[in-house]
Formats: C-alpha cells, sequence, structure tokens
C-alpha cells in the first residue's frame, strides 16, 4: 500500500532528519512509530505528504510515486492521504461543520469552497462522521469553543472526510489527558479497522503504543531501529531507541488498565486482571 | 545580635555594563541640554514673555461662539466624513494585496517581490497625508477627490504594514492541515489564513478610518475639501468665533468616531 524507498531528508539548516528509511505497510495496518523527541518522527510522516519535501528516495502510494509528482498532481495525490495533527491543527475561528468539509476542498472549486456550497453527498457524509466521533450537537460551534478530546475528534472527522486511502497520525494524544488519550487512541484504530484503512501514528507513550498497535518501528537519529511486534519491545530495544533507562515500570504499564496508568513511575503493577480483561476487548476491536 | 557574614553576592550587571549604563544617561542629558541651547537661541523672548496676553487676547475674541455659523459646516462636515471613509475604502483594496506580497509567508518570491511591496509601505507611510493632498490638488485640482486619494495614499502603508505583520504571525500548523487536504493555494488563503487574521484586519480598518476622520478635517487647509476649507476661510479674516464653532464640531466628531471605533473593535476582537 505504501512503500517508502531509501527515503532521506537534509534540512538547509544542514540537520539530517532522515537516513535511508525504507519500510512498507501493508492495507489495514496500523503502525506505531516511536522514538526519541527529534529522531525524525514528524519529519517521516510529512515527507510522505510532502509537507516536507524528501531530499532523496521514493514514496509509492499504491503504483502512484508521490515523490514525482508536479503541483497539481500532489494535490490530488494529498486528497487520498488523511492527515491528524498533534495540536489538532484546527482552523480556530471556523465552525465543527467549516473544519470538517476543509477535508473535502481538494474536490471542489474555489468559488464554491468560498460560498460554503458544498456537494449534498459531502455534507451528508460529514454529519455521518459527526455522528461517528459523537460531536453531532456540536456542528455549529466554533472549533476554538471546543475542548481538546472533541477538538482532535474534529480532526479526524476532518481526515475522514477526504474518504483517504492512508492516515498519516502526528502525535494525536500529546496535548491530551490520559483517558482521553486512550479514547481517542481506541477510535482512530477502530476507525482504520472498520475501513481497512492502513495508519502510521506517531507516538511518544510507548505504552500507548503498545496498547493499541499491531506494528512498532522504532527510530532513532533518523535511521530505522526496530520493526516488529509491540510485544516484542523488551528493555534493550528501548535503550536501544531511548537510551539508557530504567524501562521496567514502562514495559509493564502496557498490561496496566488504559484509563489508569500514566505515572510513569509509580504504580505496583498489580492490575494484571484487569489488563487481561482490557486485552481481550482489544483483541475483538482489532 | 549576631552578625551574619555573607559569602556570595549577586549583582544583576558587572561593573562595566553599569558604567556603561550610566555613560549612557550622561550622554542623553548632555544632549538635551545641548538641545535646549540651540532651542533657545533664536527664541526671541519678548514673544514669549509677551505670550499669556496674546493668547488671552485670542481667547477673548474666540467667545462666544458664532453657533449661526454651524448651517454653513453640515456640508463641509459631510465631505470631511466622506473623505476619510472613501479614503480608507480605497486604501483597504490597495492595502490587502501589498500585505500579502510583503507578509514573509504568503509573499511569492521574498528576494524580488517583497523588497517592492515594504517600498510602497514606506513610501506611502512617510509622506504624510497633507503632503500627499498638497501633491494632489495639483495633480488632479482642488476638492474632494483630491482629499479622498490623499487619504488613501497615507493609509495604504499604515494598514499594509499592520496587516502584514498580522499574515506573518499566524498558526502555521493551520496552513499545514488545509494544505494536506489538496487544497489549492486560493482555498488555502480562504480556509487557514483568512480567518486568522479577519479580527487583526476590522480592527486596524476602524482604527485607521478613526485616524483619517482626524487627518481629513485639516486636509482643506490645502485645499483638498472638508471642514479644513472653513477653517482656513475663517482664519484668513479673522474670524474667530467661527474658528470656535469649528474647533467644537471637530471635537465632537473625532469623539463619535472614536466611541463609534472603539465599539466596533471591542465588538470583533
Amino acid at each position: 500500500m505504501l512503500r517508502l524507498n531509501d527515503l532521506s531528508k537534509v534540512y538547509a539548516t544542514g540537520d539530517r532528519a532522515l537516513t535511508d528509511v525504507s519500510l512498507t505497510v501493508e492495507p489495514g495496518q496500523v503502525v506505531g512509530l516511536i522514538g526519541p523527541s527529534g529522531a525524525g518522527k514528524s519529519t517521516l510522516i510529512r515527507c510522505i505528504n510532502r509537507l516536507v519535501e524528501p531530499t532523496s528516495g521514493q514514496v509509492f502510494l499504491g503504483d502512484m510515486e508521490i515523490t514525482g509528482l508536479g503541483r497539481g498532481a500532489l494535490r490530488q495525490a494529498r486528497r487520498r492521504i488523511g492527515m491528524i495533527f498533534q495540536e489538532y491543527a484546527l482552523v480556530e475561528r471556523l465552525t465543527v461543520m467549516e473544519n470538517v468539509l476543509s477535508g473535502r476542498l481538494g474536490y471542489v472549486g474555489f468559488w464554491r469552497s468560498f460560498f460554503r456550497k458544498f456537494p449534498p453527498e459531502a455534507v451528508e457524509n460529514a454529519f455521518r462522521l459527526l455522528d461517528r466521533v459523537g460531536l453531532s450537537d456540536h456542528v455549529n460551534k466554533r472549533a476554538d469553543a471546543l475542548s481538546g478530546g472533541q477538538r482532535q475528534r474534529v480532526g479526524i472527522a476532518r481526515a475522514l472526510e477526504q474518504d483517504p486511502d492512508l492516515l498519516l497520525i502526528d502525535e494525536p494524544t500529546a496535548s491530551l489527558d490520559p483517558k482521553t488519550s486512550r479514547q481517542i487512541m481506541r477510535l482512530i484504530v477502530e476507525i482504520c479497522d472498520e475501513r481497512g484503512l492502513p495508519a502510521i501514528i506517531n507516538i511518544h507513550d510507548v505504552a500507548l503504543a503498545q496498547q493499541f498497535v499491531q506494528r512498532v518501528i522504532g527510530l532513532q537519529a533518523g535511521r530505522i531501529v526496530f520493526d516488529g511486534r509491540p510485544d516484542a519491545l523488551t528493555p534493550d530495544v528501548l535503550t536501544q531507541i531511548y537510551g539508557e533507562e530504567d524501562w521496567s515500570a514502562t514495559i509493564r504499564k502496557a498490561d496496566e488498565d488504559g484509563d489508569e496508568a500514566e505515572d510513569e513511575l509509580g504504580n505496583e503493577g498489580d492490575h494484571h486482571g484487569a489488563a487481561s480483561v482490557d486485552r481481550e476487548r482489544l483483541a475483538g476491536l482489532t | 545580635m549576631a552578625t551574619q557574614t555573607f559569602q556570595r553576592t549577586w549583582r544583576r550587571r558587572s561593573t562595566r555594563r553599569e558604567l556603561a549604563l550610566w555613560f549612557g544617561w550622561l550622554l542623553l542629558v548632555a544632549l538635551f541640554v545641548f538641545c535646549w541651547q540651540v532651542m533657545t537661541e533664536n527664541t526671541i523672548w519678548m514673544f514669549v514673555t509677551d505670550a499669556p496676553r496674546q493668547a488671552a487676547d485670542i481667547g477673548s475674541r474666540m467667545f462666544p461662539p458664532r453657533w449661526e455659523y454651524i448651517p454653513a459646516l453640515l456640508e463641509p462636515l459631510w465631505d470631511t466624513l466622506n473623505i476619510a471613509t472613501l479614503g480608507t475604502l480605497l486604501a483597504l483594496f490597495m492595502a490587502v494585496p501589498v500585505a500579502f506580497l510583503a507578509a514573509r509567508n504568503t509573499t511569492p518570491s521574498v528576494r524580488f517581490v517583497r523588497p517592492v511591496a515594504l517600498l510602497i509601505i514606506v513610501a506611502s507611510r512617510s509622506i504624510n497625508s497633507l503632503i500627499w493632498a498638497l501633491l494632489l490638488v495639483a495633480v488632479i485640482g482642488p476638492g474632494v477627490l483630491a482629499g479622498i486619494v490623499a487619504i488613501a495614499f497615507r493609509s495604504i502603508g499604515f494598514v499594509a504594514k499592520l496587516l502584514y505583520e498580522a499574515i506573518e504571525e499566524i498558526d502555521e500548523s493551520q496552513v499545514e492541515a488545509i494544505s494536506a487536504t489538496g487544497a489549492s493555494k486560493a482555498q488555502v488563503m480562504d480556509y487557514a489564513v483568512a480567518p486568522q487574521i479577519l479580527p487583526a484586519f476590522a480592527g486596524i480598518t476602524v482604527f485607521r478610518w478613526d485616524i483619517n476622520i482626524r487627518e481629513s478635517t485639516v486636509l482643506g487647509l490645502v485645499g483638498a475639501g472638508g471642514l479644513g476649507l472653513r477653517l482656513q476661510e475663517s482664519l484668513n479674516v479673522l474670524a474667530w468665533p467661527q474658528v470656535t464653532v469649528i474647533f467644537i464640531l471637530i471635537l465632537i466628531t473625532v469623539l463619535v468616531s472614536e466611541w463609534v471605533s472603539a465599539k466596533v473593535r471591542h465588538a470583533i476582537i
């Protein structure tokens, strides 16, 4: 579905953000991208839709080589790639509905979008998506009137309004509390599952990644140093990705109930009973 | 009482910087004294000492105001308001494109287009509207039109400068998000940039309109229409009671315009 071939990025300042990154994401696969700050996670997903121009290497979406496209063709390719952002990146002064419909901008002409005359099926779809993410009561509210979790739901609806073939998700939970984080992650994973959508999720929280994704890629200084199942994340692997640290609490935390475990160092980890229930529930979902 | 000895000291600045600071202040005082000397050198002190008596004399001639003069002022007042309002509108049409060309994040070329836009802004701002009016009266002849264009030319720089600063301060992540949907450049402007600068734009517009009302009251002095025309006529014939009426009218107009612009700005922001 998505294939990266020796992707590299050197910024104008001379910083090497990515070095020869190659990976393939299968249809319907949700990939968690972990790594320390500055490892190149954000750069990687921005190189895929060329919000950041890669220095060398290729990106293929299906059979199309995104890296070789001209301006107009790139716009058409971007319509197929939904993106969800860390600080939601909603247009604060527009309404929830306008924000969701902006996912359709690649399909309508300037004047139609200027007068907010979107095709009826796009509007209908937007209503459906707002129902799906639980925001049907907030259609005409301004985006800045919503809470963090609600805003991220609008962000998800906007990405889905594009009817994408791929989701790029940049730190979706970084500004959210632990409970909301888990709800948002669950929603994303469920939606990807419903639609068979592949997704790449940048994520800081290792435990959260372990809890929700099927595959984890570890990035360190712009190179892939780990690619495997979440349960293969041993202390050694984490040390390789992040550097030396006591990882026992972090890994055990993945077995705890999501809504309670946030404190990195605390908790004796005696929630194993609840954890197995949670696992089963998740297994049903994914 | 036991005496404590303090081992560690802390100072905000080093001795050197402290001295430099004092020296800077000293220079400032010296400059002030020097300027005072230059100023007083050519002053004829007889006139200065005479000032209170002269002021009292003119003051006494200004009262009582000649209220019957008001009907003759209504039309020039209307002209003044029109000059300010139409001039502001005209300026907006020209200033918005200039602002987009001048802002780093929206200009098509930082190296070629941006300097031109900045030059337009500086040129417009560096010339007072009274001087613009003087030039334009010579070019398009005396009257309201010259006033409108003068106000517009002076306002372009002001509006464009504040607006391009607002454009440069927008949140880029919103632009990124809209671009990522496959939106065209024009759509990105409409959906990601415009909503973010709209409050600033409205605030700047009303603020400039308010300033323009004040400026347009004097444009008549050089023949560009409005209240200033009557002011000059009255001054020429030493009709001080009429001057008083004009002053009062200007004061009221400015108060009203300030009240309106404060209200509007409050409603928007």
